[in-house]
């Protein structure tokens, strides 16, 4: 941890501890609106370093991971809905299943060697054939959804995940910052180094004694494990689950959307694509209601325009050069992540 | 030779698709030698090297390591053996800096990152590459990239280095202080060395024991001296008409 401060440029370090005390005292100044899109963010941010675990640490592109989400969402709420299991002991369930959903896309494929574009559809066909399974279930409602509860309450219950939008923002300010926390760590330990390489070149990173199959099933699980979390939230926030949203491919793209733009592989990138693409997604549906225009799909539209630019203007995402631009870069890594 | 032999490559064969590329080829490599692999091009040097390392598995044949019969490993259980190799056509990670490519090799036997830096620093010092730790390895010029290659299969600590090609591409002054590297990890750290080239200038300096290889087979072996005198080695290498 010291190591880790003493790389980190003074004005990182200034800069990360503004934004923290920005985020702790938003909800103390931001209106309703506000605050669901800050927490609409936090939400991306989160889920897009999940992902960012498996295809910017370790180069393994999923393209289902709504797939987590789904299944996290849903064996939280099931369990309480029909059992009165709290969310804080049914998480845990949620990413135990999740973990076994990601080991058995991760042995069917690493097994077989099954790798890239193929093994991305293959994350498509586990999402769908589950989204298609979940329709059918009726003991989670089914194709007609699955509905919490919704109770009026005085207090807010953490424990419960029951409450008011600002502890919600709460609760997803800590993951995310635990996310963070937890990435930065990875990063820096010898799994983070062995995924590093595997990405780069498997071939290589299996010459030094790598065991490639173990470190990228390792990817997937932590990757889906931590998915898992934002399911719960996902389940516990909106109270209302449906198959064809939650596991939905649009879901996933939304997810890996933000990474992306933000810069792949690196702490930051996934935070930063989360921001500009949830407050502009944002801005522009409010923009149009404003002018009184009804464009459906306007928000796609708007995704592919800044998919575009970004892979035309920055092919690293916006991370790399923005912290190069304000002079954020941390002197002994190579890769110019900054973080 | 055989009981004390560290590597111990018996009659291996390998086909591709119907191509012979290594037919009952058997060497043996002792505890603290230098030996070249060499031959015309597609004589099935790496072929030999690939299924050593454990990237190919061989069609038939024995390779033994140290006691442990290897063929048929997977490459990073092979790394774990202690034998640690380059690439001919290098594979860095690109997008790592140099320091962190070797801190990969390291890991290997430090589970600690910062132990693993130190032992990478020290080893891209005896490389020369120290002044350029933290630029990122797809900077790098390709004399550098090979040494980059050389840097991190030591920093596996190998008892066996495989080295393919490491010196191709080289100016002769920067084979010379290759040359003095492997010697000097040779004699001080006892490493064994096997070593594929087309560049005799590092063969004939380093190697106690050349075996060449020619479609596949083997058709000769033996001391620098005896080798380049070698009938065999003069026709396949000059043409018939040479002897």
């Amino acid at each position: 941890m010291k190591a880790l401060i003493a790389a980190t440029p003074r004005r990182a370090l200034v800069l990360t501890a503004v934004l923290a005390g920005v985020l702790l005292v938003l909800p103390a100044f931001a209106n309703a609106y506000i605050l669901s899109v800050a927490i609409l963010i936090l939400y991306f941010a989160y889920l897009g370093q999940a992902w960012n675990v498996m295809m910017g640490f370790c180069g393994q592109l999923s393209l289902g991971h709504s797939l987590y989400v789904g299944i996290g969402a849903y064996v939280s709420a099931a369990l309480f809905v029909h059992f009165g299991i709290p969310p804080w002991l049914g998480i845990w369930a949620a990413v135990l299943a999740c973990m076994a959903a990601g080991a058995a896309i991760g042995v069917l494929a690493f097994r077989f060697g099954i790798g890239g574009v193929y093994f991305a559809l293959l994350t498509i066909a586990f999402a769908e054939f589950t989204r298609i399974g979940f329709d059918h279930l009726d003991w989670v409602g089914g194709s007609g959804g699955f509905f919490l509860p919704v109770t009026q309450r005085e207090f807010n219950d953490v424990l419960a995940l029951r409450g008011s939008p600002v502890m919600f923002y709460y609760v997803m300010l800590a993951l995310t910052g635990a996310a963070f926390a937890f990435c930065t760590w990875l990063l820096r330990t010898r799994i983070g180094y062995y995924w590093q390489a595997i990405r780069e070149d498997p071939d290589a990173a299996q010459a030094l004694g790598i065991n490639t199959f173990r470190y990228k099933m390792l990817a997937v699980v932590v990757s889906a494990g931590m998915s898992a979390f934002a399911g719960v939230f996902f389940a516990f926030y909106y109270n209302n689950l449906f198959p064809e949203q939650i596991f939905s491919m649009s879901r996933s793209i939304e997810i890996i959307l933000g990474p992306i733009i933000g810069g792949t592989g690196t702490l930051f990138g996934p935070i930063v694509g989360a921001v500009v693409l949830t407050v502009l997604a944002d801005g522009i549906t409010e923009l149009m209601a404003a002018f009184g225009w009804e464009v459906p799909g306007v928000k796609q539209v708007f995704y592919g325009i800044c998919m575009l630019a970004v892979i035309v203007f920055l092919p690293n995402g916006i991370w790399p050069t923005l912290a190069r631009r304000l002079g954020l870069e941390r002197s002994n890594r190579g890769r110019g992540d900054g973080g | 030779m055989a009981a004390e032999g560290l590597l111990s490559v018996r009659s291996v064969s390998k086909s591709f698709r119907g191509l012979r590329a290594v037919s009952g080829v058997s060497f043996d490599v002792g505890q603290g030698h230098i030996v070249a692999l060499i031959g015309p091009n597609g004589a099935g040097k790496t072929t030999c090297f690939n299924m050593i390392a454990g990237a190919f598995e061989p069609d038939a044949g024995e390779i033994h390591f140290a006691g442990q019969r290897i063929d048929g490993m997977r490459p990073d259980q092979v790394c774990l053996s202690g034998i640690g190799r380059t690439f001919q056509l290098v594979k860095p990670f690109a997008g790592l800096s140099v320091l962190d490519n070797v801190i990969v090799g390291a890991l290997r036997r430090n589970r600690q990152v910062g132990v693993a830096r130190r032992k990478a620093q020290a080893i891209l010092e005896r490389l020369g590459l120290a002044e350029k730790r933290d630029q990122p390895a797809s900077a790098l010029t390709l004399p550098d990239r090979k040494r980059l290659e050389v840097a991190r299969a030591l920093a596996t600590e190998p008892r066996l280095l495989l080295l393919d090609e490491a010196m191709a591409g080289l100016r002769p002054t920067e084979i010379d202080q290759m040359v003095a590297v492997f010697r000097r990890l040779n004699e001080e750290h006892g490493l064994t060395i096997v070593l594929i080239e087309h560049v005799m200038r590092p063969v004939m300096a380093l190697s106690r024991e050349i075996h060449v290889l020619h479609h596949g087979e083997l058709i000769a072996s033996g001391s620098p001296d005896e080798v380049v005198r070698h009938p065999a080695v003069l026709e396949c290498y000059l043409g018939a008409e040479a002897v």
